[in-house]
């Protein structure tokens, strides 16, 4: 059972045997380099430039995605909202799962009077829908990206704090964490060193699908004109102004559409291999 | 004459703290510097309760209610927490009875011993060769590739001979060992019962060993505390316990072993009756229900300890006596 190939056999290898997560990698790692692309100016046109003569034009070999209203360069603004998507999606995810994990793990272990407090706060946030809560906080901060972050930020703070939570209170009870008490580490020790990647495998298939949540909650806010205003491009508002051009410009709505649809499947494809490979007694040999 | 004691247990009581139910009443023994004491007990007698307090991590709910735990002139209840940490693993150390889940199944064996460095004394250049030295020494065979290996990849005996090597790694000056051979095979337990008695020999460390078998301790230990019912019924040195034994449940208890000796195919003897609860027992001795010996008395007082040369016996009618 123990020799040197079976060791080499890491969670990356588990993750390359499952296909959802291959492809999903990939559609990720697409839509990220078109971000990036966007970041360093690798885009066709300025996207907020208005080209008057060429209103509402077909897909062509100049203006690959076609022209909205304005003239202006739908594949240019399409780049451009995909990486305010992924921008305000990360932020927002890693403010979760850097709060919510900090405190469900220490809800966790600490227990008592502390995790009551925890949990029944968490309890409420989730007793509210995600889009209506991070409206309510977007509405009352203001329309900036990191406002919508912050918001989206806070409204997924719950689900890390459960996912994290919970293997904490098996995890705290087995014999190699006494153990640790009985020989004097300090509980900060055994919170980060011991407890924390015994919890970890849940808590990284958790950032995987909340960033894509995150990436529909933003769309959401720009559609409903709470996020991105106008004319800075973000694919929820680009969708909600195409809407009553789609009958005869179906362009303006399906390239912005189409981005969300395969950043949002490719995530969950990623956390669902994620989920495989971390989990032992879901590999497939 | 008498070296002051390393560890001193004076009067301890542990109880449940909401619905006091006594658990542990009146305990008391001293460890002197380089001596093994054993407690025997069955299951719910104390013994792993008052091993707990000791380290102050008995479990919620759990708390002690009367008694001081002197260690070096320091009494253990009312160190800070910080202090009682710097203790813990330093000065006094504990092995667990299941080995199987006592390593972290996420951490490499050699980080998994550094650690307890770390937790102390800070890793500096030596600690990788500490730890090396203290796996071959407890028989690991090949020290590379086991601090490289995960717990999975470890037999049972294996991994609480790298529990003894994490607890003896600092060199505390007590063990406290809580039934670590209960889960193995015999004859994995004579190897572990060997390693540690000669590990603690060539460091001259005191040991509290506490297990529910009478025939482990025999050989290991040099004194004795029975416990019954949350008491101490009677203590003494090995040798005074196995060939005179004067409380009635010790020699129940001794009667009970299976021999090697014995030519008929006899049946072993078993004490009769359940063990009371500690709190059941109230105002008696709390083998009173199972014993032979017990006349009215026993079940109306409690017996005190009698003091008999380098011996304890809490009976009011002690076998050896008229």
């Amino acid at each position: 059972m123990r020799n040197k190939e079976e060791k080499a056999k890491g969670a990356l290898h588990y993750y390359l045997q499952s296909t959802s997560g291959v492809v999903g990698a990939v559609l990720v790692l697409i839509m990220v380099i078109v971000a990036i692309c966007s970041i360093f100016g690798f885009t066709p046109y300025d996207p907020v430039e208005q080209h008057i003569e060429d209103i509402l034009q077909g897909p062509s070999a100049h203006f690959w995605f076609g022209t909205d209203e304005f003239g202006r360069d739908v594949f240019s603004r399409t780049l451009e909202g995909m990486r305010r998507s992924l921008t305000v999606s990360i932020t927002a995810v890693s403010l979760a799962a850097t709060l919510g994990v900090s405190f469900g793990i220490l809800a966790g272990y600490v227990g008592k009077w502390f995790d009551q407090l925890v949990t029944r706060v968490s309890d409420v946030f989730f007793a509210f829908p995600a889009i209506l809560l991070a409206l309510a906080i977007v509405a009352s901060l203001g329309n900036d990206w990191y406002d919508t972050a912050l918001a989206i930020g806070v409204v997924y703070t719950p689900i890390f704090i459960r996912v994290a939570r919970g293997p904490v209170l098996t995890v705290k009870e087995m014999d190699y964490i006494k153990i640790s008490r009985v020989l004097g580490f300090s509980s900060f020790r055994i919170l980060r060193k011991h407890i924390f990647p015994n919890v970890f495998a849940p808590i990284v298939v958790q950032v995987a699908l909340s960033l894509s949540w995150a990436i529909l909650t933003e769309s959401g806010l720009s559609f409903l004109g709470l996020g991105t205003q106008p004319p800075t491009p973000s694919l929820g508002l680009m969708v909600s102004e195409a809407q009553p051009l789609a009958a005869f410009a179906w362009w303006t709505l399906v390239f912005p559409s189409l981005f969300i649809t395969i950043v949002v499947v490719g995530l969950n494809l990623v956390g669902d291999g994620l989920r495989d490979a971390l989990d032992p007694a879901r590999r497939s040999s | 004459m008498t070296p002051q004691p390393l560890l001193s247990v004076t009067n301890l009581g542990i109880s449940t703290v909401q619905d006091p139910r006594t658990l542990v009443n009146n305990v008391s023994f001293d460890i002197n510097p380089g001596e093994a004491v054993g407690v025997v007990g069955e299951s719910g007698s104390g013994k792993t309760l008052s091993a707990l307090s000791i380290l102050g991590l008995l479990p919620r709910g759990v708390g002690v209610v009367s008694g001081e735990i002197l260690f070096n002139g320091k009494n253990l209840l009312t160190l800070k927490p910080e202090e009682l940490r710097q203790i813990r693993g330093n000065e006094i150390a504990m092995i667990y009875q299941d080995p199987m889940t006592a390593l972290n199944p996420v951490m490499k064996l050699g980080k998994q011993l550094l650690e307890v460095i770390a937790s102390h004394d800070g890793i500096n250049g030596q600690s990788d060769d500490r730890v090396r030295a203290l796996l071959s020494e407890v028989g690991i065979p090949d020290v590379n590739r086991a601090m490289e290996s995960y717990a999975h990849e470890f037999s049972g005996g294996m991994r609480q001979r790298i529990m003894i090597a994490m607890a003896l790694l600092l060199s505390p000056k007590l063990l406290i060992a809580d039934e670590p051979t209960t889960a193995l095979d015999v004859t994995i337990q004579q190897q572990i019962l060997a390693l540690v008695s000669d590990a603690r020999k060539k460091r001259d460390m005191s040991m509290l060993w506490i297990t529910h078998d009478l025939g482990v301790v025999a050989n290991l230990v040099n004194r004795l505390n029975v416990m019954y019912a949350g008491r101490i019924v009677e203590s003494g040195t090995v040798e005074e316990i196995f060939r005179r034994p004067k409380h009635p449940y010790t020699a129940g208890l001794l009667s009970s072993l299976p021999t090697s000796t014995g030519t008929n195919r006899e049946r072993l003897t078993s004490i009769s009756g359940v063990p009371e609860k500690p709190w059941l027992v109230g105002n008696s001795c709390g083998f009173a229900a199972r014993c032979s010996r017990a006349q009215s008395r026993c079940h109306n007082e409690i017996p005190l300890s009698v003091v008999k040369d380098d011996s304890t016996v809490a009976c009011f009618f002690p076998l050896g006596s008229k």
